[in-house]
């Protein structure tokens, strides 16, 4: 079998399933500033599989890409961590304020600048909009078949990858030619955590945004490992047309933002006790609720 | 031609639900808008579907009939829906947010470079002034759909790039039949002009569909578990209620993560948005994600060991307590006090 070469997609996100009470302002709204930012949970699975096929199939090499603003370097290390062989962020002003499909051309020209490859992966959503969009619009622009919501890959040759789908009712065995993009269910493997070796060789890993404010040894310590420079690349090192990214190549754009607000109800309060409970079924009978 | 057009999907001659739905909700806009209805379906033996779908007030239906088309695979279906999308030029183009929605649309909207709004729970006509064109745009798509974790609620609109796409989970339209003998024209797609031999690279090999005997929107009692629930086996204590009260075992994504449920039964935001008559919240904290698919239940009953849990603010009785111990508590006493 001949080696891969794969691409992984992965965003960073703020947490928004763990909205804690410090996130909240008095009025019942979200502050997003005070959220922390992870790493989208499904593109962990997404990494997860390009390991697992890198460990069945050697001199496979993970290419881990990213868009964001400067702090999304902490997903590049936390690849490098995990066992990736590079990684690269696509981080710039411009890209800013970009829907899916001006994320999706923004990638795509990445990906064409790391091309050749043979496998595209990523999250199927991420959860900061949930559109699980940006991966079938990849490999429409890629040109590429899609294969969605994959699990498992059961099965690699030399020209074609046998994957099992989860959808809402079941489950679906497909096989695609290379080069193709798969996007990850959750219910695939959890990602392997940190190896303690690449921690030590890549916690000073930097993108040239993040060195500009580092200490003078740090620098000298990358001038002496290139390897630790996070390539990091702009509209002109992807040959990006500035009309179709950021906000100018948006569709989509928000009309208004309606606050949720969680508003107290008039309840009833009752404890486990036999009574209390008693009581709440008797009224709910008694008003045609249940019975 | 201004319409409002759905893609349908099918499976053994059979109309999903979800379609049927967004045939009710793109019948309103096109009442809106003055426009008509028009749908896309694409399967095998579908000589007989118009029965379906002509109830609903489709003016014009698309439909493409060949045995390679079922069971759905993106790369036909997407040259198919291409070919008519760009002959029609709808202003308005609606998908379920289903396994294949949700997989067809961006791919749609990529191909016709417009935009798409994922998983929307209100649709609206309006406009939109922009300021920086000092231009007025009537009669936009609102595409409303919860966001950041369900904390709020955006309107999304797109007034340069047509057409304008949505999807829709299922479960939050209401299906309606319009006019039982609306009179619908049939048009028959051309496979072979639109298809290419390498738009079936991707082969299926294998499929197990469940016909799911679940209907979480039908139930008019659900009994819900979070991952405060704690194990799979608590959970049997929350199926035992359902069994008894007629209702349905629900679970937020927390308890379906976990495993203690399956998908299929996930409520909120990223799974059904039911509105039972009687909704029982056990072990679930009231993440906004969660909430977003069960706030509208006529009665909310929260048990849970926090007292501050979010949900309570939502409930109608807070019962502050271990589910373990409250509801074969509630399953004791409701078989005592029914008639």
């Amino acid at each position: 079998m001949r080696p891969l070469k794969i691409v992984v997609l992965a965003k960073q996100v703020p947490d928004t399933r763990h909205v804690g009470p410090d996130a909240m302002k008095p009025d019942g709204t979200v502050n997003r500033g005070k959220l922390s930012t992870i790493f989208n949970p499904d593109d962990l699975h997404a990494m997860e599989l390009a390991l697992n096929i890198k460990d069945r199939v050697p001199g496979t090499t993970v290419t881990l890409l990213t868009m964001g603003p400067p702090k999304a370097a902490d997903i590049i290390r936390e690849g490098y961590y995990r066992g990736v062989d590079n990684g690269v962020m696509i981080s710039d002003r411009r890209f800013g304020g970009a829907d899916t499909l001006a994320t999706s051309y923004t990638l795509v020209k990445g990906i064409q600048k790391l091309a050749p490859f043979d496998l595209i992966l990523g999250g199927r959503q991420a959860i900061d909009g949930d559109t699980a969009q940006v991966g079938p619009q990849c490999a429409n622009k890629l040109k590429i078949p899609q294969v969605t919501y994959v699990e498992e890959i059961l099965e690699i040759s030399e020209n074609e990858i046998i994957a099992k789908r989860r959808l809402e009712k079941g489950v679906e065995t497909v096989s695609s030619p290379f080069p193709c993009l798969m996007t990850v269910h959750g219910s695939s493997p959890v990602c392997r955590s940190r190896h303690a070796k690449n921690v030590m060789k890549y916690k000073y890993a930097r993108t040239a945004t993040e060195l500009r404010s580092a200490d003078e040894m740090l620098k000298s310590l990358h001038e002496k490992r290139p390897y630790l420079t996070i390539p990091e690349w702009k509209v002109e090192d992807i040959e990006a047309n500035i009309e179709k990214i950021g906000l100018a190549g948006s569709p989509t754009k928000v009309k208004s933002v309606e606050n949720i607000i969680l508003t107290a109800n008039e309840a009833k309060f009752l404890n486990e006790s036999d009574a209390d409970i008693e009581l709440m079924i008797k009224e709910l009978i008694e008003h045609h609720t249940i019975g | 031609m201004k319409s409002v057009l759905v893609y349908c999907e099918v499976e053994n001659q059979k109309v999903a639900d979800i379609s049927l739905e967004l045939l009710s909700a793109g019948k309103q806009l096109a009442q809106k808008l003055g426009c008509p209805l028009d749908a896309m379906i694409f399967g095998s033996k579908l000589k007989d579907i118009k029965s379906e779908i002509a109830p609903y007030g489709v003016d014009k239906l698309f439909v493409a009939d060949d045995s390679r088309l079922e069971p759905y695979r993106t790369l036909p279906h997407a040259a198919i829906a291409t070919t008519v999308l760009k002959q029609e030029d709808p202003q308005i183009v609606l998908f379920g947010a289903t396994s294949i929605g949700r997989d067809l649309a961006p791919r749609l909207a990529s191909e016709l470079n417009c935009g798409l709004t994922a998983d929307c729970t209100i649709l609206d006509i309006g406009d939109h002034f922009v300021k920086k064109e000092k231009k007025e745009y009537n009669d936009l798509l609102y595409a409303i759909r919860p966001a950041f974790g369900g904390s709020i609620m955006a309107n999304i609109i797109n007034w340069d790039m047509h057409p304008q796409m949505a999807t829709v989970r299922e479960g939050v339209m209401k299906k309606e039949i319009f006019d039982a003998n609306y009179s619908t024209q049939v048009i028959d797609v051309n496979v072979e002009d639109s298809v290419k031999d390498e738009d079936f690279v991707v082969k299926i090999i294998e499929r197990h569909i469940e016909e799911s005997g679940v209907n979480l929107k039908e139930a008019p009692i659900i009994v819900a578990g979070g991952y405060g629930v704690g194990s799979k086996e608590n959970f049997q204590h929350l199926q035992d209620l359902a069994d008894l009260l007629g209702g349905e075992v629900g679970g937020s994504r927390a308890a379906v993560d976990a495993g203690f449920i399956d998908h299929d039964r996930q409520i909120g935001q990223t799974g059904t948005t039911v509105r039972p008559k009687l909704y029982i919240a056990a072990g679930i904290s009231g993440a906004i994600q969660h909430t977003a698919g069960m706030q509208d239940s006529s009665l909310i009953i929260s048990i849970n060991n926090d007292p501050d849990a979010p949900i309570n603010k939502l409930a109608d009785y807070v019962i502050n307590g271990d589910l373990a111990v409250v509801v074969p508590k509630m399953i004791k006493y409701y078989k005592k006090n029914a008639k």
